[in-house]
This record gives structure tokens, sequence and C-alpha cells, in this order.
């Protein structure tokens, strides 16, 4: 037997557990504003700071949120669902509990597919979130620290904990696991599923077996991932991590890691076998969650078109490829953007190519949101219309978008400050070569003299000079034709 | 004088609510000292609660049903920047930022608060000797225990401090100090009364509810502080049906139920039985059928409250660890500090059940414990649903013995609670029960008879509980009030 027949192949088997932040109004269990940003502490009251005496009452609009999503992944909503106490002491948590579903989740059993692929889900539940700590003096973190303030504006903001089966294989699945459930909660409007602010956040369990084998590996829980690409690469080292250290005859140790952007590699943070107990046990201050058949049927009527939906709509309706479809959809506010240049009167084929080429490009170069573009939709209708009527070319049309995306203007005023609008008369063109052909007598004669070789590159010299003489902005197909016209009589 | 004769007193102007609270003070002032009901006497808040009324008066207003009574509240109700300590340490100098429903309730209804009033920590007690802040005495005899935990209350409402107080039980916490002071105090339905700004003992269990001294003034201070509160997410959505209209219709035709499982003869002073007796007679006299009735699954009732709130208590405890407000005993590290806060703050017994019921729902151990006890407390719901297809309401005694000396069971936490035996099966059953006063033992001491009715039949109750105040024609007053 040779070395490389002994080789065991690996399997990857990862689950994945997102935490969105739902985009109510008002907190989980109390009227507080629900808003990133505010003055710490400011957007606090007798409930969410946990005082004594204070009781949590259910906010309906985050349970509509959640059918929503039971919609969406086609979940199982049961007649009713319970919250449990999880019980733990951290200074963020008002209450040292946090109010979480537990065994008796608002949603059960649902599906995602990830490019053809279905992943099935265990669960999502609501759950409160906590404060947040800062911790000043030494390293920064809780053990150390000189102090510690603590903002609890964040402490009862609704959470929904979404919990994937351990059914996804690869990196790239995770990554495209993620970016399609992203997707899905944007179309549903239940989020604004930022994960580079926090309001989602993944944790990855991965483990690894023998191909062929049932039985899973030991996991590890990755934590601190904050965008799509680190949640990629860390679930790709952890991958290998385990590989090697199984190849090398180690074992895999149950425990929480934690991602580093900096080095590219995950670190130990405790074992399980250190975990806390969290003493669960049903809420006794709130009553079961059952959902009126009333609100079930408006969500169910109120559901908005889902991304793999409108990507076949879209590769239906513009003749799109699947890619363009895939790059537009994964961003609703872009595809909306998209969609609403083509009722402004653009070809859709025209406008993905500015929308994916160009506008993605000025998106991802400036971190901008499509919502805060200058330019609205009608305006990018306006810019196809220009390029489609010859008024300018392409290569203009380039410029004038961006000087559009960078300023509050419209392409046709931009055509006509720059003087950028094509000569697309034939009188003009027509008296402009008869100038360009009398001043250049002996070129023409050359040509007409010349074999093919000779022809092309007087008739080039010629076109050139024409092009001088008009600025560039002579209709370059039309211009073509009336020299050849010129020089044939 | 009854909470209703001062009322009509302050409506008709024969007297100002500010002389009615003033002459409340003095006697509070000249008995404090030996009893001891009161964290905190409300002199000001209380004279400038009484102006009002009588300027709201004065002008022509339309006074609340209780505009100028005075009331006492018992120390864990939340009063808006008026220290709220529950009798610990930990809370000594909290003042809640906000008012609980029900003091609003009572605001708007005109009452005038005179104090808080001293309770076992955290409700956790039946003598309120658990209080931080030490005992209260007895008015009937200062030697002794006035029941608990809200035996602040029960004395003050005994003492003549005000005519109406506000108490809380969890497992007997107002019934059973009202038996050992001579009062009435009733427990209504779970949800009736909103909890919002009571602080939470055992979540599942507490419920907010009156002391007077008399039948008809319990059921005025329910009537004005009961209803859905959209703050208490287990307030019960439905309009109650009035208590007082039916009060005095009698009992003609009641089916009245004895519990057999809570009439001794072990562990009952052979005078409570007695009263029990006297009870039943009263009742067959006005009309009432008196028979027998088993709720077997009442004597593990007991077991299944030490499991169920103390896990309760374990957790809405939690929160008090020095960090957002209350006491911070200092120390490096947060854990550090959490321990040194509540190891400082809590007494004895909290701490007794803070162990007992993080044991309760320990992973392993949580099915054998916690979830066995919630079996029993199905069970006990079940057999009171059994019995209340025979019976319109059940009697038992309110508590086994009378007021016992001070220190007696202190050193004892399972005779003590034992004392609860005949009011805990009631809160596992989230139903009503009230005690009135049946007599006095012996050694001059008040005796409590307890009145039971399914969930929502505080009309039923209350209506019983007069038929027994005039057939048991209680009108001792302790020697301490006759000497005045």
């Amino acid at each position: 037997m040779t070395a490389t027949e002994s080789r065991v192949e690996y399997e990857p088997v990862i689950g994945l557990e997102v935490h969105v932040e739902l985009a109510t109004a008002t907190k989980l269990f109390c009227g507080c504003a629900n808003e990133f940003g505010a003055e710490p502490n400011t957007n606090v009251c007798p409930v969410c700071l946990g005082l004594p005496g204070s009781l949590p009452v259910l906010n309906e609009r985050a349970v509509e949120f959640a059918l929503r999503v039971g919609e969406a992944f086609q979940f199982t909503v049961p007649a009713s669902s319970i919250f449990h106490r999880k019980n733990y002491f951290y200074p963020d948590m008002p209450k040292n509990f946090q109010t979480s579903q537990f065994d008796q989740p608002i949603c059960a059993d649902g599906t995602l597919v990830v490019d053809g692929t279905p992943v099935g889900i265990e669960r999502a539940h609501l759950e409160e979130d906590t404060g947040k700590s800062m911790h000043v003096g030494g390293s920064g973190r809780i053990h150390g620290a000189d102090h510690s303030l603590v903002d609890y504006n964040r402490a009862g903001v609704p959470l929904m904990e979404i919990v994937s089966r351990p059914e996804i294989h690869s990196a790239e699945q995770a990554r495209a696991y993620v970016s399609e459930l992203r997707s899905v909660l944007e179309a549903i409007g239940v989020s604004d599923v930022k994960m580079e602010e926090g309001s989602m956040r993944v944790d990855a369990n991965v483990s690894i077996r023998p191909v062929g084998q049932e039985k899973f590996g030991t996991r590890a829980e990755i934590k601190n991932m904050n965008s799509l690409r680190s949640l990629g690469r860390a679930v790709a080292y952890e991958i290998e991590r385990q590989r090697e250290l199984l190849e090398a005859g180690e074992r895999v140790v149950q425990e929480t890691r934690h991602w580093d952007e900096n080095d590219g590699r995950t670190h130990s943070m405790r074992s399980k076998e250190e975990a806390y107990d969290y003493r669960f046990f049903p809420e006794p201050d709130l009553v079961p969650v059952a959902p009126t058949d009333a609100l079930r049927e408006k969500v169910h009527a109120e559901m908005p078109e889902l991304p793999a939906a409108r990507r076949a709509r879209l590769v239906e309706e513009w003749g799109i490829n699947e890619h363009d479809a895939d790059v537009l959809v994964a961003d609703a506010g872009l595809a909306n953007y998209a969609e609403a240049a083509v009722v402004a009167g653009a070809p859709g084929k025209d406008v993905v190519n500015w929308v994916t080429g160009e506008v993605l490009g000025f998106l991802n170069e400036t971190g901008l949101a499509v919502g805060a573009l200058p330019l609205a939709p009608d305006g990018l209708a306006e810019l196809v219309g220009l390029v489609a009527d010859g008024t300018i070319s392409r290569s203009q049309a380039k410029d004038v978008l961006r000087e559009c995306l960078e300023e509050p203007k419209r392409p046709k005023a931009v055509v006509a400050e720059r003087g950028l609008a094509q000569v697309s008369d034939e009188g003009a063109l027509g008296a402009t070569l008869d100038g360009i052909l009398a001043a250049n007598a002996t070129t023409v004669d050359e040509y007409r003299a010349g074999d093919d070789k000779v022809k092309k590159k007087k008739r080039g010299f010629l076109m050139g000079e024409a092009m001088k003489a008009l600025k560039g902005q002579g209709n370059p197909q039309l211009l073509n034709r009336l020299l050849d016209e010129k020089l044939s009589a | 004088m009854t909470a209703r004769e001062i009322a009509a007193q302050v409506r008709s102007g024969e007297r100002s609510a500010r002389e009615i609270v003033d002459e409340h003070l003095v006697s509070i002032e000249l008995l404090e000292p030996e009893i001891h009901a009161c964290n905190l006497i409300l002199v000001e808040e209380a004279r400038a609660q009484a102006d009002a009324v009588d300027a709201a008066r004065a002008r022509g207003d339309e006074l609340g049903p209780l505009a100028g009574v005075p009331i006492a509240l018992k120390d864990n109700l939340c009063t808006h920047h008026v220290p709220t300590t529950c009798s610990s340490r930990i809370l000594a100098d909290w003042r809640p930022p906000y008012d609980a429903t029900v003091v609003t309730k009572l605001r708007e209804a005109g009452a005038v608060f005179v104090a808080k009033t001293n309770l076992d920590e955290f409700a956790m007690g039946s003598s309120t000797e658990n209080s931080a802040f030490g005992p209260t005495h007895n008015p009937w005899d200062v030697t002794r225990v006035p029941g608990g935990s809200s035996g602040g209350s029960a004395a003050a409402v005994a003492a003549g401090y005000a005519p109406l107080a506000l108490g809380s039980d969890t497992g007997g916490s107002i019934r059973q100090p009202a038996a050992l002071c001579g009062v009435v105090g009733v427990k209504p339905t779970y949800g009736r009364v909103s909890r919002y700004g009571l602080v939470a003992f055992a979540s599942s269990l507490d419920q907010i509810g009156p002391f007077a001294s008399d039948v008809e003034d319990a059921a005025l201070l329910l009537e004005t502080m009961w209803g859905h509160d959209p703050c208490d997410s287990t307030s019960i959505d439905s309009t109650p049906e009035p208590i007082r209209p039916a009060l005095l219709d009698g009992v003609e035709g009641l089916r009245v139920g004895i519990i057999d499982e809570l009439a001794g003869p072990d562990g009952f002073q052979p005078e409570v039985l007695a009263a029990l007796d006297r009870a039943t007679t009263v009742l067959e006299a006005a009309g009432a059928k008196v028979d027998h009735v088993g709720v077997p699954s009442a004597a593990y009732g007991l077991s299944a409250y030490y499991l169920i709130a103390p896990a309760e208590a374990s957790s809405n405890l939690a929160r008090y660890d020095g960090v957002r407000y209350g006491l911070r005993v200092p120390a490096d590290g947060v854990a550090e500090m959490n321990a040194a806060t509540r190891d400082v703050g809590f007494g004895a017994e909290v701490k007794r059940r803070i162990m007992l019921g993080t044991y309760a729902l320990s992973a392993g151990y949580y099915d054998a414990y916690y979830g066995q006890a919630q079996r029993v407390r199905t069970l006990i719901i079940r057999d009171f649903e059994r019995a209340y297809e025979q019976f319109d309401v059940l009697l038992s005694p309110t508590s086994p013995t009378t007021a016992f000396p001070l220190g007696a069971k202190a050193g004892d936490p399972l005779a003590m609670y034992l004392s609860d035996v005949c009011t805990i099966p009631t809160n596992l059953a989230g139903a009503p029960a009230m005690s009135i006063p049946a007599g006095l033992d012996a050694e001059g001491l008040p005796i409590g008879i307890q009145v039971l009715a399914p969930v929502l039949g505080e009309a039923v109750m209350f209506r019983a509980a007069a038929a027994l105040e005039r057939g048991l024609e209680f009108t001792a007053r302790p020697k301490l009030l006759e000497a005045r």
C-alpha cells in the first residue's frame, strides 16, 4: 500500500447559527426605541433595565416578523411557543438572565435552497439582545480592565437566532448559505442584515469526519466573523486545522474558537467542559406566543417575492444570465434600483450591465448603500437612453455616470455641461468632411490610387482629421459611412 | 373607623382628608416604637396627598372612591422616588423611577399613602422576622410575631395605622398575617391584580391583595385596584364581576366544603379547629350546605411550593448584583464584586432559597425537582377543579396556629414553612382565597378562617366571607388600642 492510498479523505460538516437583529421600531419587551447609534443609555426604561418590579410584554411586531421568517423558509409555526429564561451572570445583561426561546421555538424545521441544494434549518427563535460593555484600561478585555462602562441601549433589542442543520459541507457553501439567508431576510424586510454593524452575527460549528462515516467528528464553534469573507476564511482555516490535527494523530477538542481577522487563524477561547449551566426554565412573566389566524393570513398575503423567484423572473423577463441575476438580487436594494430604472423605460439588459458594473463598482469603492446614491433610477434610465439614441458613446457614458454618482446631477445636464453630445447631423458632418478632403487633396489622390493597404492607411488618416475637427463628438458610425460615400464618389 | 366611613366623611365635608391623615399619623408615631410595622412613615407625602384631596373637593372636582383614606403599602411595591427596600440591605437606598400599577390606581382613587410597611426580606418568610430592619411585633401581643411576609401591613391595619393596607401573597403572605393579626386579608385570583411594580419573589405565584378591618372594606379596595393591565402579560383580560352588589345576598343553598387535608388534627392548635367548627355552624345556620371534601394533592403543596418558589426566586433575584442600582460592595473583578455584594446584601433565608432554587433548576436535577413540582401543581389544580364541581366555596383554617412568640421558629426553617400549609395550595392553583377573623384563643390571640373559591370566584368568596363575618361577630380589638 502506498502513502497516497492510505490517506483518509475527510468531509467537513458545518452548522451555522445566525443571529439577526429585527428591525422593529421598539424593543422586544418594552416600548423603547430600537435604534443603532443613540447616546449611551438613552433608549432605556424600567423594563429593559430589568429594574425591580418591571415586567416584559411581547412586541407583536416581532411576532409578525418571526411569522415572515416562518413563511420565507417554510418553517412550521406551532399554535403556541414559549419563552424560557437562560440564567447566567454578566454585567451587560440587566436581569442576569436572557429571555429567549428554548425547546419550543416559534419556527421549527425550515429549508433554504442554496445554489440548488436544500439546506435544512432546524429552528428560528426569538430572544432579547444584551447591552454592550466597554472595558477601559488594561488590554481592553474584561479581565485586567480598570473599569467597565455599560450601554443598555441594545438590551432588549429583538433578535432571531436561525440555526441550520449540520448540512453544509464547505467554506464556499457556508458563505453561499449566509449570503442567500441575508438576501431573503432583507427581501422580507425583517432586518438590516449588516454583518459589519453587528445586526447579523454568524457562529459556525465546524467538524470533519472521514468520508463515508456517519458519526459526526468533534466540533469547534467559531465566533467573531464579521463579514462573508471572514466567514469563508475562518471556516476554511478551521477545516484545514482539524484535518492537520487528525492526520497528525491528534484529536479535536470541543471548544469555542475566536477568529482573528489579522493573523487569519482561529484561537481557543474556552472549552465546553467549563461551560455554564444555564438553568433554563419557562419564563413565568410571559404567556405563550399564539399568533392568531388573522395575523398568519395577513403575513402570508403580504409576503414579498423572495430572491430565488426574483432571479428566475429577471432571467426570464430581461433575458439576463443567471450570474448577473445572482449578483443583482444578492442586494435587494440594488435589484430594486435596477427594476425602477427598467420601469422608467430602459431595457433590463442594459440596466443590468450598468448596475452590476459601474454602479456596483462605485458602491463597493465608496462603501455607500444604494439608497444613498445621488442618481435616482430614472436618471440611470436617462443615461441608457442617451447611449441608445447615439447622443453619447458608451465610453463617454461611463464618465457621465461617474459624475452623476459622485454629485447630484442628471446625465443630460452633464452631457450639456461638457458639450458631449455627438454630432449626428449628416449635413454638418458632410460639410466637415468636405473641408478635410479639400485640404488634403494629395492624400485623397493617394487613397484612390493605392492598394488595400494604402487605402486603409490613408482612410484612417482622413477619419482622424475629421474627428479632430469635430472635437471627438462626431457620430462615428455616421462619419464612417459619409467618408466612404465621399471617397468612392 | 372603616375606609367607607372615612371616604363618606371626606366626601360630605364632615372632616377634611388632612385632619384624618394627621390623626392616623399621630397613632403611628405613638405605637410604632412598640410595633415597628413600618420601614418608612410618609409624613410629608401623606399630608400633601390629603391636601390635594381637600383642594379637589374645594374645587368641586369629583372625588375617587378612596379619597382621603389612609393606606399602608407593603415595601415591595414600587413608589415613585420613595424608597422601596423589600426589607433588604441590597435595596436599602433604592428609589424606583416609577409607580407600581396598583399604586397609580390608588393615587387616582384619592388614597393617602401613610407608610411603606415591613416584610420578610423579599417576602420570604412567615413571621416578618427575616427583615433586614428588625421584626414587626404583633399588636395583640408585642412579644409575638405578626405573621408574614406582609406582617407590617397586617399589623398596621390591626393597630389602626390605616383602615387599609396592601400586601402580596406568594404562599400565604397576606392571609397568614391577616389571621395572626385579626384582620381581613385577601389573595385574589392570579392575574386579577396587576403585578407591574411588585418586586418579584416567585412570578407564577405572586399576587397583590388587600388588608382591611372588615370584608366590605377589603372588597372596596380590591375593586379599586383590580382589572387588566397591558404592562402585565399575565393579568387577566376580562372585566371582573363586581363584588359589593351581591355582598349581602347570603349563603342560602351555598355548597361549602371543608378540606379534610387542611383540617388537622396533627400540627393544628385545637382552638383553631374549634373555630373552624364554629364557622361551619354559622354557615349552616345561614342556610349553607356544609360537607367534607378531599383535595388529596394539597398535602404535597408545601413540597412543590418549596421547589417552584425558590426556583423562580433564584432567577428573579439574580439582578441584584451591585452593577446598576442598590448596594455595591467593592471587590477586585466583576464576579468578586457580585459575590461580595450579594453576600452582604442578602439575609440568611433569602440565600437559603436562592441555593434551593438554583439546585432545583440545575442540569440533571431539573426534571426530578422543578419538573416534578410542576406536575404536582397540575394535580393540585385538577383536585381543586374536581372539588368545585361539588362545592361553591371551600373552607379551612388559615394557619394551623395563632401567633407564635418572636424567635420561636426563627432557627427552624421547616417549622416556619409549615405555618403556610393551609395557604400554599391556593397559590399553586392560581385561585382566590381570603382570611377573616373567627375568634380568639385562650391567650387572647386572633384565629383566622380561610374561604377558598375557584379561579375568578371572588364574588362568591366574598359573599360567603360576609356571611361568616356577620355570624361570627368578631369585635375584639388589641388591648394596646383599648388602653388608649
